[in-house]
């Protein structure tokens, strides 16, 4: 029943063998080995397998993959290679963290890590889609409203997502 | 114990005539297809029991560009099955002129399921709790449903006919909702839209309401209320309606006054049976509903904001 | 004297007091933390557990159906009767099973468990498998199980009863008809289940190895020890000789707030008889719906105050009933009954105290280990009632508090003498003022008296706490704790130790307080992964003990190490090293010795303070080293068209002795605050014949970013050079304590209606106004 689907995942083409219904989540991280999207509810509650697909916000255990096809995918893997001073190319040192990833770093706002890819996959989207100035709590806390976090109590992602926002537009 | 959808059939035809084909050989055989777009409450489902295999194939809709697109036409705003919800947000006319569409779009899910979940979707899959459907029907929208036979239209409060049970035959498909704009006569109308969920964001309802009320010369000439997850369908008072319909508005002329709204809510009151579920109780159910009756009614304002 | 969460207080040269960057930080926002479902090892397959499904019974037998499609001979199946060793979870009581064999005693409780490589059609088996279970009447309420109607537990449904008592209050009750300055005050209050609801579900990798059928444990987890225990007793192996055969690892762990304390024994059991059965690793992990239904939760409890109160608003006497569901088995009850117990009088200073508490036998599944551990309970109902107390005495409830709070000579329930200065009362002043309370208060009368009023009610509440520092009276005694540090061969302080991180921080603080303590940069030293085979027993991650006093031990172990180097020459004594010279010179000293870095190493034992006398069997002494206090502010809006809540404001301020990582225990409040808001405004674990109705996301209730306000946290600063300055008292529990008796009593100051239940819904709201003629 496998299907042989074509799509870009963090900007390489990817070519995989397998069942049409199958949930991106799965694809993402059996059969191309991107454990970095969690999975934490399976009915897209939690926001931990957000990912997006052609720009958009999605929760990836929702999306059968035969729906990605010919489309674009960014994973958290993907994120740093995308940041300020990424394209170095030096293989042997991973790429410099994403103004968004540093601004959690600093800011406290990840504490056990789970729900963390998500967030921040939710503030790229968010953050792509607005005006640098126009960034506001209450937007943040809309924008990640679908990520569920049980350690931070959110402040320290607010204020993560408030630092990001002034910075430099990734 | 979850289910694991990749085990299902999965048909992605490129063209709505391909599509329909299929739900008409489906249909043939008593396997019905499922039609298949954002995916946002049937991955729900799948994923909540072991797959039955045995069901018919899942047609994805999503390779069908006719049920893209938003037309804007003189005497209705169309949408295709396809449109999302943040889609239509993002619509300058439905933002300008169905505000309290955009209101139920918004509080449903999260951005991330605003992103994927479409309104086709979530009339066709008919909970009762569903956020679009009473605001459709307050709007007065309709539903195309076609197939390989043809295509009819059904109003949407006469689109779902009991607990998951919809007008849908096995071979059709929901493919467009037309959404009738207020002409110039009609600028009275005023709508009204509240969701009482379960926390601000990620909510199901409780109980949600959407109401449209048009006054012309100090009286009600029309009204439509409709409610989600008070009754096993997503509900329109008609016998609320009937009364409320002929009646003078209120000093402000924006509403009922203060005795025709009690007697509304009265007769409401005596109509709904709500349950009790995990969600809420029968008892909170039938007292906010008949809150948001009165409130509306009696509200001096426009449209109101979900929470 | 205080410092507001943003502040920096960082001391020259050191590392403790500073915002050190998480460790492990930048892996978890690149997604290369490696989390246990993150691991494929070669040849893995998954395994699944069948449960009863009926509340209680005995099992007769389990059939695997030849008509339901499911091909049997490829699955591996485990039963009891493949337990080599022990059928019991060694804790307090080894009551309970890895997998029934007799009775079933809940709705989940673990009957057998499959192994199968594809996962769909290991779902399918799961559903397939019949269990012949004859019913047994089941325990369903607290109250059924206080009827003794039907005894599934010892001979009155108790699995541990305490009683305290200091002075005497049957004497001072006697007075209270006579005496018309005394009042008496009662009240009734009760908690529901809370589900820890860490984002990553449950979850191990067992593999054996074949020719020796020694096993290896990896996943998510706060106490490796435990489990390793586990596995010793289920497989048999012999403790001492051959602790080595069962090793288990900590993996990144998504989340524990005490759900991953004692539940994951049962499940790393579970993987590990799959596993060797299977003669190939096994994952196991839990689905949500799983998680939730199957594994331990927050006790419900109900608590009585009987309450004599004197003309002068001074307390007189205390007679407390405390009683917690404990589920079907014992698990962690007692303990938490005993922490329940220990705070039940709360921060309040009292002659005449009694406190008879149970824990009772249920048909639920076994609740457990959960953040606050008891105290969350017992201080909801001390201060709900220290609310009614001072209504009957007519004073506001600050006042009736300043007048009882413990101070410095005070002595508790438990008869434990206040040694430590005491800021309570500055505390309370504090919170006030962030939160604006007296304005605020003259805002939200205005509003309410107003049109505005008739559309939402405003209200404002306090909650005055404390909590019990580390474990409960020997508890550290009878541990006696190991940790070590040694030489990485990078020349790093690496430290050893069982302790885990879990989200708190614990990994980077216990960095920080070594890389002090062997004066170098918080770089040079850095925590080993928990692994049996290569760390020592530190005890388990709870209790808020990692920082207190595995950190006190870590500290002495890398201030001996540093001393072996400055001895050597390699370093000067007193001088403090960059991170380059103190790697460079670890190296040159195991160098010079001829030895592997590793070899330098260092350990310490706990050693418990002198002074600390307690007595298990009286309930009476010193019961915690020390205490850490607060006084949290709440202010709410209700919309009084739907009861929905919002909580406009919180304060949360405390004394927790040194701060070590402003950031990190700022978010540790802060976190914990927010579940606790969850706790008292939103999740209700809905039972049903048993078992948790709603064990989904969608209809378990935890809050969103847009459920919560900016929770405001600050910490109060005892003046330099005291030695309440210098210890460090624990974070992560506290939050949990005070934040619904806050928010219930700002309902109860916007509504004029009590709540003396958790959670609060907009339901309950609305029928505690209807019961009251429905207008607030």
């Amino acid at each position: 029943m496998n299907n042989t689907l074509k799509f870009r995942v963090n900007g390489d083409d990817v070519e995989v063998a397998v069942p049409p219904m199958a949930r991106l989540l799965d694809v993402l991280r059996e059969t191309l080995g991107l454990t970095g999207t969690k999975e934490g509810c399976g009915e897209g509650e939690c926001g931990a397998c957000s990912v997006l697909v052609d720009g958009v916000l999605v929760n990836s255990c929702l999306v059968p993959v035969a729906q990605v096809q010919g489309g674009e995918v960014l994973t958290i893997e993907g994120v740093a290679l995308h940041g300020a001073g990424a394209g170095a190319g030096a293989a042997a040192t991973p790429p410099a963290l994403h103004p968004i990833q540093s601004a959690f770093l600093q800011c406290g706002g990840a504490q056990c890590g789970i729900c963390t890819p998500g967030m921040v996959m939710a503030t790229v989207a968010f953050l792509q889609d607005s005006q640098k100035g126009t960034v506001t709590e209450e937007s943040i806390r809309e924008a990640l409203s679908g990520n569920l976090c049980r350690c931070t109590g959110y402040v320290k992602i607010v204020d993560a997502v408030l630092a990001a926002s002034q910075g430099a537009k990734p | 114990m979850r289910g694991h959808t990749a085990e299902l059939e999965f048909l992605s035809p490129t063209t709505l005539d391909d599509a329909l084909e299929h739900f008409a050989r489906g249909a043939a055989c008593s396997k019905p297809a499922r039609a298949f777009a954002g995916g946002t409450d049937l991955m729900v489902q799948l994923g909540a029991r072991p797959v039955d295999v045995s069901q018919g194939p899942f047609v994805n809709l999503s390779c069908l560009a006719e049920l893209k697109t938003i037309d804007v036409r003189e005497d209705a705003v169309v949408l295709g099955a396809l449109t999302t919800y943040a889609q239509a947000c993002a619509h300058p006319v439905v933002a300008a002129e169905f505000p309290a569409l955009c209101l139920a779009a918004r509080a449903t899910g999260a951005p991330a399921i605003q992103n994927r979940g479409t309104f086709a979707g979530n009339i066709a899959n008919s909970s009762p709790a569903a956020d679009s459907p009473p605001v459709l029907m307050a709007l007065d929208a309709s539903y195309e449903l076609t197939s390989a036979r043809g295509r009819r239209f059904v109003h949407a409060d006469a689109f779902h006919l009991g607990y998951k049970k919809t007008e849908l035959a096995p071979d059709e498909l929901l493919t467009r909702i037309f959404i009738p704009r207020r002409n110039s006569l009609e600028t009275e109308w005023r709508m009204g839209y509240r969701k009482v969920g379960t926390r601000r964001a990620q909510a199901i309802s409780k109980v949600a309401f959407a109401g449209a009320l048009r006054t012309r010369g100090g009286m009600i000439i029309d009204v439509r209320l409709c409610y989600a997850s008070i009754a096993p369908v997503p509900l329109r008072v008609r016998a609320v309606e009937n009364f409320l319909r002929g009646k003078p508005t209120s000093a402000s002329g924006t509403g009922a006054t203060e005795t025709d709204a009690q007697a509304a809510v009265a007769l409401l009151r005596s109509l709904l049976c709500p349950i009790d579920d995990v969600r809420s109780t029968a008892d909170y159910r039938k007292e906010i509903a008949c809150r948001l009756l009165a409130d509306f009614l009696l509200s001096e304002s426009e449209e109101r904001s979900p929470t | 004297m205080q410092v507001t969460q943003k502040a920096r207080v960082a001391r020259e040269g050191t590392e403790v007091g500073r915002d050190a960057t998480r460790k492990e930080g930048a892996a978890k926002l690149r997604g290369e933390a490696r989390y246990v479902d993150d691991v494929r090892l070669p040849n893995m397959i998954f395994g699944v557990t069948v449960r009863s499904q009926v509340p209680r019974g005995r099992l007769c037998g389990l059939t695997f159906p030849q008509d339901a499609g499911i091909p049997w001979e490829e699955f591996v199946v485990v039963t009891a009767a493949d337990i080599p060793g022990r059928n019991a979870v060694p804790l307090l009581v080894d009551d309970q099973p890895f997998l029934a064999f007799n009775i079933v005693a809940h709705r989940e409780e673990p009957l057998c468990l499959l192994a199968h490589a594809n996962r769909a059609l290991l779902e399918r088996a799961r559903d397939a498998v019949i269990a012949h279970i004859e019913p047994l009447p089941a325990v369903l309420t607290l109250d059924e199980a206080l009827s003794g109607n039907e005894i599934i537990s010892g001979s009155n449904n108790d699995l541990k009863s305490i009683l305290m008592e200091k002075g005497d209050v049957e004497g001072a009750f006697s007075k209270a008809g006579s005496d018309p300055s005394l009042t008496l005050v009662e009240g009734s209050y009760e908690t529901e289940a809370q589900e820890q609801l860490y984002i990553e579900t449950n979850g191990m990798i067992a593999s054996a190895d074949a020719s020796t059928g020694d096993v290896t444990v990896q996943g998510s987890m706060q106490c490796p020890y435990y489990i390793h225990g586990a596995l010793m007793a289920a497989f048999g192996f012999q403790p001492g000789a051959e602790d080595s055969r069962a090793r288990v690892i900590q993996c990144e762990t998504g989340g524990g707030f005490g759900g991953k304390e004692e539940y994951p024994s049962l499940l790393a059991v579970h993987a590990a008889l799959l596993a060797r059965k299977a003669g190939r690793p096994v994952k196991m992990i839990y689905d949500r719906g799983e998680d939730m239904a199957a594994t331990t939760k927050r006790h419900p409890s109900r608590t009585k105050h009987r309450t004599l109160v004197d003309g002068d608003g001074k307390l007189v006497a205390m007679d407390v009933e405390f009683w917690l569901d404990g589920g079907a088995y014992a698990t962690l009850s007692a303990v938490v009954l005993s922490r329940g117990s220990l705070h039940a009088s709360g921060p309040y200073e009292c002659p005449n105290v009694r406190i008879r508490s149970r824990a009772l036998a249920t048909s639920h599944p076994p609740h457990g280990a959960f953040r606050g551990f008891g105290a969350p309970q017992s201080l909801f109902a001390i201060e709900r009632h220290m609310d009614v107390v001072a209504k009957a005495c007519a004073l506001t409830p600050q006042e009736l508090r300043q007048r009882n709070v413990l101070r410095r000579g005070s002595t508790t329930a438990s008869g434990q003498k206040i040694k430590e200065d005491v800021a309570l009362d500055v505390l309370m002043r504090m919170a006030h003022e962030d939160i604006r309370f007296d304005e605020r208060a003259r805002e939200y009368a205005a509003h309410n008296a107003s049109p505005a009023g008739l559309r939402t009610r405003k209200g404002l509440g306090a909650a005055t706490f404390f909590h019990g520092a580390g474990f409960t009276g020997s508890g550290e005694k009878n541990l006696a704790s190991v940790a070590a540090v040694d030489i990485a061969p990078c020349g790093s302080l690496r430290i050893l130790v069982a302790s885990t991180e879990m989200g708190q921080g614990a990994h980077t603080i216990l960095a920080q307080m070594a890389a002090d303590a062997a004066d170098t940069e918080v770089d040079a030293a850095f925590v080993a992964t928990p692994d049996t085979a290569h760390v020592p027993d530190s005890g388990p991650t709870v209790a808020s003990r990692t920082t207190m006093i595995v950190g006190g031990l870590v500290e002495k172990a890398a201030r001996a190490l540093r001393a072996e180097l400055d001895a050597g020459g390699f370093l000067s004594a007193g001088t403090h090293a960059d991170a380059d010279s103190f790697r460079k010179a670890a190296l040159a000293a195991a160098a010079q010795r001829n030895v592997a870095p590793e070899a330098l190493r260092q350990e310490c034992q706990y050693v418990p303070p002198s002074g600390l006398i307690w007595d298990d069997k009286t309930y009476r002494g010193d019961a915690y080293p020390t205490f850490a206090w607060a006084c949290y502010a709440a202010a709410v809006s209700v919309d009084l068209l739907t009861y929905e809540v919002t909580v406009e404001a919180f304060s949360a301020v405390q004394d927790i002795g040194k701060v070590i990582n402003p950031l990190f225990a700022a978010g540790q409040v802060e976190g914990g605050v927010v579940q606790a808001i969850g706790y008292a405004l939103s999740e209700k674990v809905a039972w049903k014949n048993g078992v948790m109705s709603n064990a989904r996301l969608t209809n378990y209730i935890i809050p969103t970013a847009l459920d919560v306000p900016r929770i405001s946290v600050r910490f109060f600063e005892h003046p330099k050079g005291t030695p309440e300055a210098q210890t460090p008292k624990g974070i992560g529990e506290l939050p949990m304590d005070g934040v619904a008796p806050a928010l219930a009593g700002a309902l109860e100051d916007a509504l004029g209606v009590s709540f003396t239940r958790i959670p609060i819904l907009p339901e309950d709201i609305f029928q505690a106004l209807q019961a009251k003629g429905n207008t607030p």
